[in-house]
């Protein structure tokens, strides 16, 4: 199962390194995403003469919502992502050639899951410097932050494959993606906005449950990929 | 046989399931209209709330028949994919248990809106309980949309079923959500789970008893309803496809149109004894050429081509 899953892995990257569409057009929507967020929450500020020595740095609501929108930018983007990770898939009928292949399903999932894992880090590392920047979010606790992150992208990664491979293929399919995909992460939403939260304040104890409850849906959403890809592979 | 004849002559089970569903039904409406009666009118109003309570012989039914029907769609779905169980028809279960869930979801969130505006000054609050039920409501809505998705019905159960068994998660968290999380929802009025007592008494008690007996009654009647009516879509739909193929036949093979009686039922030009003929149907072609329908034979005549049974033959 795990040498099909790196040869997948393997695949998926490649052709993410050759065409370059995450990194050309997913990254900079994210970044779009977040900048939006900017005008739609943030203080424009209107007044033409600016004196020495005032503070102008964006307080309020956009620093107190800043780890929500973080996650949000990041999972309008995993939507993105996924879909393109299942469009190289009905391209030639590459969908009949790996279920062909004798690859084991669980094998494919891991793969193309551990794919979107290394795409979304990359999406998440430059989304969390943007966001830093244009929100004023200052991490005390980074390694509280990139503990989150990483559990949430793997929960995110999970169902993204599961829910990819079922709204995938034909024309009617592709929008039913995020009805099915913003429900089921809502709850891993709320628990990485929460434990950032408190990376962002400085408070490891308050995340720790929260980290913990990211744990818990990485496992369950990875275990149900396993076991379910199989079957949903075959249509 | 005709669509019609094929669909009405019912199997003598399934006269029965009809009747015994409208006799639910009748028993439904009965048993609705008795506590919206003693549920206005009989009872009193609440020492704290007031009129107010009246709410609780029809909040906490519809909540109790959301779980009731989400889990008997779970049930039929883990019988849909355990193989000694799969069969169709559990598949149509949980469809048929999941929508009702939906219509109730959505009733719990508006029958808890309106208790909530009095009570708590505001229609809606971000509190662990209404948003799990709303996030609850939102997933299943989802899958119902998975279901629509067109495509074999055996691919599409196994589609449906695990998409159904990921909305299911969120059941649980939505039932204990109260006793988890300081929420601003009240406790169980009935055995209360931490205290083991029951806070409602007399005429009140049992107008809630009848209120979930009611709904429950109203849940199954909906539920055998819907179920019925997915099983007359799929056949209905596989009948279309039986025509749809006879269509084809027809045109692929022209000459042999009307001549032979064909599996839909319509008589042909040779005569089988004791096959009984119908001559009111107008794809019966007894004594017409074969080859070509009324309509096409102008055109062909245009560009150049006869009958078969023309005088060119």
């Amino acid at each position: 199962m795990w040498r099909d899953a790196f040869l997948v892995m393997q695949k998926d990257m490649k052709i993410e390194l050759k065409s370059k569409v995450v990194v050309n057009q997913v990254l900079p929507f994210g970044l779009v995403v977040i900048f939006l967020f900017g005008l739609a929450i943030g203080k424009v500020n209107t007044s033409a003469l600016v004196t020495a020595g005032s503070n102008l740095s964006n307080g309020g609501a956009l620093k107190d919502a800043s780890a929500g929108l973080f996650w949000l930018a990041v999972t309008m983007s995993a939507i993105i992502g996924v879909q393109r990770s299942f469009a190289i898939e009905t391209q030639d009928q590459a969908r009949d050639a790996l279920r062909l292949s004798a690859l084991d399903p669980a094998g494919i999932f891991l793969g193309k899951a551990g794919a979107l894992l290394i795409q979304l880090a990359v999406l998440e590392l430059v989304l969390g410097l943007c966001a830093s920047f244009l929100f004023g979010m200052h991490i005390v606790t980074l390694w509280l932050f990139l503990l989150a992150a990483l559990l949430a992208s793997i929960s995110l990664c999970g169902v993204g494959v599961v829910y990819g491979a079922l709204a995938s293929g034909a024309r009617t399919r592709e929008t039913l993606l995020p009805l099915l995909f913003f429900p089921v992460i809502a709850p891993v939403l709320l628990s990485a906005t929460k434990a950032c939260e408190a990376a962002i304040v400085g408070n490891p104890a308050s995340g720790m449950i929260w980290i913990e409850i990211l744990a818990v849906f990485s496992l369950c959403y990875l275990t149900l990929g396993i076991a379910a890809f199989g079957s949903l592979l075959e249509e | 046989m005709s669509y019609q004849s094929q669909i009405s002559d019912m199997s003598p089970r399934e006269r029965l399931a009809q009747r015994a569903t409208a006799v639910i039904g009748l028993l439904t409406l009965l048993s609705l209209g008795f506590t919206v009666w003693l549920g206005l009118f009989i009872t009193p109003p609440d020492e704290f709330m007031g009129n107010l309570v009246r709410l609780v012989y029809v909040h906490p039914p519809i909540a109790w028949v959301m779980f009731i029907a989400y889990g008997v769609a779970f049930l039929s779905t883990l019988l849909y994919l355990w193989p000694r169980t799969r069969d169709l028809r559990f598949d149509r279960l949980a469809g048929a248990s999941s929508e009702v869930g939906v219509v109730f979801t959505g009733l719990t969130l508006i029958s808890g809106s309106i208790w909530g505006r009095p009570t708590w000054g505001t229609w809606w609050t971000w509190d662990p309980l209404l948003t799990t039920t709303a996030l609850l409501f939102v997933m299943y809505l989802g899958y119902l949309a998975l279901r629509q998705l067109p495509g074999d019905p055996d691919a599409r159960a196994k589609r449906s079923a695990i998409g159904g068994l990921i909305a299911f998660i969120d059941v649980p968290i939505v039932y204990f959500a109260v006793l988890w999380w300081k929420s601003i929802h009240q406790a169980p009025t009935v055995l209360d789970p931490l205290t083991g007592k029951t806070y409602i008494h007399g005429s009140m008690a049992y107008t809630l008893l009848l209120g979930f007996v009611a709904f429950t009654l109203l849940f199954i009647y909906l539920v055998a309803k819907r179920y019925r009516l997915a099983g007359l879509k799929d056949r209905y739909e596989s009948f279309l496809l039986g025509e749809a193929i006879e269509d084809r036949k027809r045109e692929a093979m022209p000459d042999l149109s009307g001549v032979y009686p064909d599996s839909v039922g319509n008589a042909g030009a040779i005569d089988v004894p004791g096959q009984k003929k119908r001559f009111s149907d107008p794809n019966v072609s007894v004594g017409y050429d074969a080859g070509l329908r009324p309509d096409q034979t102008d055109d062909y005549q245009k560009i150049g081509l006869q009958n078969n049974t023309g005088a060119d033959a």
